[in-house]
């Protein structure tokens, strides 16, 4: 390995199959939640995960181009105030959890609670914030209408993470081999 | 569950013959064009030339027809919501008040409310004909090549080429699974309490994500042999060079862009009155 770049092969594959992911659980992976017009959208608990295992840059890129393909595919136009806090979660969230390596199989109590503090973080700038202020600067739509709506996504996303999201975060840990597991007989 | 997208048609029209490039530079230059102006006129204008192009690109109405119902169903509730929540926007907005009627406490329509809901609907529907046109007439395998060419570094451009030829793949993936998991008992609908339905959404997740890990790994091993990312630039197969038509079209757009900026703020403000 000479110098380490910004967009390894890897994780240009995994922004191409992770976006992939993120249109077709967009598409079917909405679960209704029993309260009305807010669905669990696992999608971003898939976006937390990957976020988590490439790193801010593929987060970002997945948020940004999963999005705008899938409401492209299936709505036939991008909603665009929504497509970039996507990206802004997926890159917040890969900032705030770059110490854990999950990838060695270390998940446990510290990092669930680190992983949720940064998706909390990410979810209510996104939501709370930026989303509905984009909303209002490009389309003038009223404001207590698009904080009505950024409130009632983002809460639904940051519990949809904390429950969905960091039970697959633990479930991956689990089939990685731990650093260290090896033990010496006799 | 079989989900109707919009895809590719191989079609001949002017609209087809246009290069992928070209036509992602208009779809972009259209779309923040419709974003700035809350010009009626302006709005009015690219709604009707939008139409032409459509009729030019000769694509077929079943092609498309499923997403109209969704932004329509979309559109209805939209506009109810913003209602709503704001019955006054438009005179907020526009600075006068003509009541049309009274309906029940704060709700009265107004004439300003009316005007500013045609101009988010006119906003909408702007982009939406030149957005699918740009769908159905790109080929996928173009649309990386595209990409590079208006200047995205060719690693980024190469991922979103990915994602296009994998989400079949993925589709197949999530139904398999997901009918596996049902011939189990694993319900995801309401009739499942909450919590239960949570777990049960995870044990179909897994297994499309783990396999998808697993398939990362695979294809960027894949790519790493091959020395992908050692060139500072790569060639595209389906890259198509520049012709007089697409300058042609760029042109157009870059007026008509102009235009619309410059008519849209002339008065200093960027919403048009009629009042």
């Amino acid at each position: 390995m000479a110098k380490k770049e910004l967009l390894s092969i890897r994780s240009i594959v995994a922004v191409g199959i992770g976006s992939a992911l993120f249109v077709i659980l967009g598409r079917f992976g909405s679960i209704p939640s029993g309260i009305p017009n807010t669905n669990i959208e696992t999608t971003y608990a898939l976006l937390a995960l990957f976020s988590l295992l490439y790193g801010p840059v593929a987060g970002l890129l997945i948020g940004l181009i999963g999005h705008t393909l899938k409401d492209f595919i299936f709505y036939g136009s991008p909603w665009f105030s929504w497509v970039i806090s996507s990206g802004l979660v997926g890159l917040i969230i890969g900032l705030l959890v770059a110490g854990i390596s999950i990838q060695d199989g270390v998940f446990g109590k510290r990092e669930i609670i680190r992983f949720n503090l940064a998706q909390i973080v990410a979810n209510a700038i996104a939501w709370f914030a930026v989303a509905p202020t984009l909303d209002i600067l490009i389309y003038a739509e009223p404001a207590n209408k698009v904080y009505t709506q950024g409130l009632a996504a983002g809460a639904a996303n940051i519990v949809t993470v904390a429950v969905i999201g960091t039970l697959l975060a633990a479930a991956y840990a689990k089939t990685r081999t731990k650093q260290g597991s090896l033990r010496k007989l006799g | 569950m079989r989900a109707r997208m919009l895809t590719y048609t191989k079609q001949d029209s002017p609209v087809h013959r246009l290069s992928g490039a070209a036509k992602l530079i208009v779809f972009i230059a259209w779309s923040l064009t419709a974003m700035i102006t809350y010009d009626t006129r302006c709005l009015v204008v690219m709604l009707l030339i939008s139409l032409v192009l459509f009729k030019v690109s000769t694509v077929r109405f079943q092609d498309y027809a499923f997403v109209l119902y969704f932004i329509l169903f979309f559109f209805l509730l939209n506009h109810l919501a913003i209602f709503l929540f704001s019955p006054l926007e438009g005179t907020r907005i526009y600075g006068t008040r003509h009541d049309l009627f009274h309906l029940a406490g704060r709700y009265t329509v107004t004439a300003e409310q009316l005007f500013y809901q045609l101009n988010i609907a006119l906003k909408y529907a702007v982009v939406i004909p030149v957005a699918l046109l740009f769908l159905l007439t790109t080929d996928p395998s173009e649309f990386a090549a595209s990409l590079n060419r208006i200047g995205v570094n060719y690693k980024i451009a190469y991922s979103v080429s990915l994602a296009l030829r994998y989400i079949p793949d993925i589709q197949r993936d999530y139904e398999n699974i997901s009918f596996s998991a049902q011939a189990r008992g694993i319900d995801l609908s309401r009739k499942e309490k909450l919590p239960r339905r949570l777990k049960n959404i995870v044990s179909i997740l897994l297994p499309l994500i783990l396999s998808s890990i697993e398939r990362i790994e695979k294809i960027s091993t894949a790519m790493e042999l091959r020395g992908f990312g050692s060139g500072r630039k790569r060639t595209w197969y389906m890259g198509r060079p520049f012709t007089g038509r697409d300058y042609f079209a760029l042109g157009l757009m870059l007026s008509l862009a102009a235009a619309a900026l410059i008519i849209t703020f002339y008065d200093g403000s960027r919403f048009y009155s009629i009042f």
